[in-house]
């Protein structure tokens, strides 16, 4: 029978969220294929990451071992996934939503010279297989034939729900040692250096992000976007406008070339909604948008909006807060 | 040390607020767009400017495009980039084709005489986000890659790259030639100056037409993603919507 592999990335001993959505959609695959579902574990502590497979389906799990694999070195991992294709000749290989897997998959389709489909966000097996892929960080759709004897597919983050499988498995561990030559371990990680930040709330974890966008028009203006931020134990973030002005550091930037965030409530002020902005703040739960613009495309993409000018209506917001708390 | 480096950038359509398919469902309608960069490959352009600057050298850059795509190899070349090559192609090449074509410039530019020590790539396109090319180039060359890179710095004769990964930076050393994926954030792009956009339409611009090949991610259509067609509840105008809003984020339970 077939094989159809999920690389699955693993933090604590444990698949990660991504790798569960990209088990979950390859899965169904296999299914689909009427293959097995196998999966591929690579780094230190790969072995106790296999141990709790069995719930997402995978009949057996072959982990990587090699001195080598101790630090990342992303073409050793797509060298030890290449190893895995010629050996098992799988269906398919899919990769969870992360840009070290996708990297990875790079690395991988180079050596095997196959094609690699980044970022779907489902898949139909065939010879060619049928993908939707997202575009655009998630603005566009593009349906499109993958070819090649093993399809190689990442999984877009958040685009497929993690579940288990309808009867558990019996996970078979399976150890190997992949062929790595030295040139593969020469762009290899050399060392951690810590961001200064640290302290602060992230905007990637943020529950609550107030964003300024062009509209805030200086540096100084974020003082009041900073002031509700804080006043709600949320983030500051910006739009690109914001940043190539040099108001805010692109740390802060939300969007398709900046950081994707998933707050409970996202509070956009004087942002347009442009379709590169929105890539970012797709995973908002809500979206409370002020503007003077009532027509702005913002506007239509919120939940929630208020119509005016931010100079007015933050600083009124925090006013009231301070007044319903009384301090 | 006078280092040869060159930068691979793609046309990209600016959309707006929404974005409108041509009828046959295979682009983007642009008859109302302009047309722009990765802000990523922005970055790349301008480390290789900085680069340049500070070391000597030459700094060329490449696009692989429509004909109008010399909008973009001219707007590179404003900033101080100082030639382009442009291989022209009507319709998109899937990630493993665009390689190729890039790939075979590089080896005819060798052929000529010029061998680069750094390629830069946005570690992934705006539009087809494949991310892939720069890894497929390396690959072909022989050369190591490192990708989503936020900081570059040249010591002992290679390059130190530093990445961004949840809770810190990765740390890689790399010896030279190398291909480095680069992402927004690495630096703050200059803006042409006008003397600069005057030097750039007097700089040469190499053209040449690759095939393209069998596409093994071929494109069959686009599509629009169906909104959830949200209902935006309007919660007042300017400083008089407050009370409204502290009761929605009361609701929500982020008052605290
Ligand atoms: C490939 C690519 C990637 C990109 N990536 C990103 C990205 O990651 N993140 C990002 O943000 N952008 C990104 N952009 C840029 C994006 O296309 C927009 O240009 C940008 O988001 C616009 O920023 P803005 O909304 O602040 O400015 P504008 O579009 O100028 O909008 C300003 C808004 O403020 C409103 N306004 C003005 N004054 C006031 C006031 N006093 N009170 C209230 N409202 C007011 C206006 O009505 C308007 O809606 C990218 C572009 C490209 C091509
Ligand atoms: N048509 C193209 N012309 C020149 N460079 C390209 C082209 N397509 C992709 N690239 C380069 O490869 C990078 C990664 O693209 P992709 O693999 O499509 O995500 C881009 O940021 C560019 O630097």
């Amino acid at each position: 029978m077939t094989a159809i592999l999920v690389l699955v990335e693993h933090d604590g001993g444990a698949a990660d969220d991504l790798s569960r959505q990209a088990a979950t959609l390859a899965r169904g695959y296999a299914d689909a294929a009427g293959g097995a579902l196998e999966a591929v574990l690579i780094g230190p502590g790969g072995a106790d990451a296999a141990a709790g497979l069995g719930e997402l389906g995978v009949a057996k799990a072959h982990v990587a071992e090699h001195d080598g694999l101790g630090q990342f070195a992303p073409q050793a991992w797509g060298r030890t996934i290449a190893g895995l294709v010629s050996r098992l000749a799988p269906a398919a290989v899919v990769a969870p939503g992360s840009e070290r897997a996708a990297e990875v998959m790079a690395h991988a389709a180079a050596i095997t010279d196959l094609p690699f489909a980044a970022n779907c966000v489902s898949a139909t097996p065939g010879d060619p297989a049928s993908v939707t892929r997202v575009r655009w960080g998630g603005s566009l759709l593009e349906e499109a034939r993958l070819h090649g004897g093993t399809k190689l597919l990442t999984v877009a983050a958040h685009t497929v729900e993690a579940t288990p499988a309808a009867t558990a498995a019996t996970t078979e561990v399976a150890s190997f040692t992949p062929d790595l030559a030295d040139a593969d371990l020469v762009a290899r990680v050399v060392e951690r250096a810590q961001t200064g930040a640290g302290g602060g709330i992230s905007l990637a974890d943020a529950k609550v992000v107030v964003s300024g966008g062009r509209g805030v028009g200086s540096a100084e203006g974020f003082a009041a976007i900073e002031e509700l931020a804080g006043l709600l134990n949320g983030a500051v973030g910006c739009s690109r406008a914001v940043t190539i002005a040099g108001w805010r550091p692109h740390t802060d930037q939300v969007g398709q070339t900046g950081t994707k965030i998933a707050p409970e409530i996202y509070i956009p002020c004087g942002i347009s909604g442009a379709t590169q902005h929105m890539a970012g703040c797709k995973g908002a739960k809500r979206i409370l948008a002020i503007n003077t613009d009532p027509d702005a495309p913002m506007i239509a993409n919120a939940d929630y909006a208020v119509i005016g000018d931010l100079h007015e209506v933050v600083p009124a917001i925090s006013a009231e807060i301070r007044k319903v708390r009384g301090t | 040390m006078a280092l040869n480096i060159l930068c691979c950038v793609k046309r990209v359509p600016m959309t707006g607020g929404r974005i409108v398919l041509t009828a046959d469902e295979q682009a983007i309608e642009t008859r109302h767009l302009g047309f722009t960069i990765s802000p990523h490959e922005e970055c790349g352009v301008e480390e290789a400017v900085r680069l340049i600057e500070a070391n000597g050298g030459s700094s060329t850059v490449l696009t692989l495009g429509p004909p109008e795509a010399e909008e973009q190899l001219r707007d590179c070349m404003a900033l101080g980039i100082d030639r382009a090559i442009h291989l022209l192609a009507e319709d998109e090449f899937d990630g493993q084709a665009t390689a190729r074509a890039i790939v075979a410039a590089i080896e005819a530019e060798r052929a000529a005489g010029t061998e680069y020590e750094i390629v830069f790539f946005g570690n992934e396109s705006a539009d087809a986000g494949n991310f892939q090319v720069g890894i497929r180039v390396a690959h072909a060359l022989g050369w190591p890659c490192v990708t989503g890179v936020k900081a570059v710095a040249l010591e002992d004769g290679g390059l130190r790259l530093e990445q961004e990964v949840p809770g810190g930076r990765d740390v890689y050393r790399v010896p030279l030639p190398a291909v480095v994926t680069v992402k927004e954030g690495l630096n703050l792009p200059r803006y042409p100056s006008v003397p600069g956009r005057l030097r750039a339409k007097k700089k040469p611009v190499e053209s040449s037409t690759p095939e393209r090949g069998a596409q093994g991610v071929a494109k069959a259509r686009l599509v629009v993603p169906v909104d959830e067609g949200s209902q935006t509840e309007v919660l007042g105008r300017g400083a008089d919507a407050a009370p409204a809003v502290v009761e929605l984020l009361e609701r929500v339970g982020v008052l605290g």
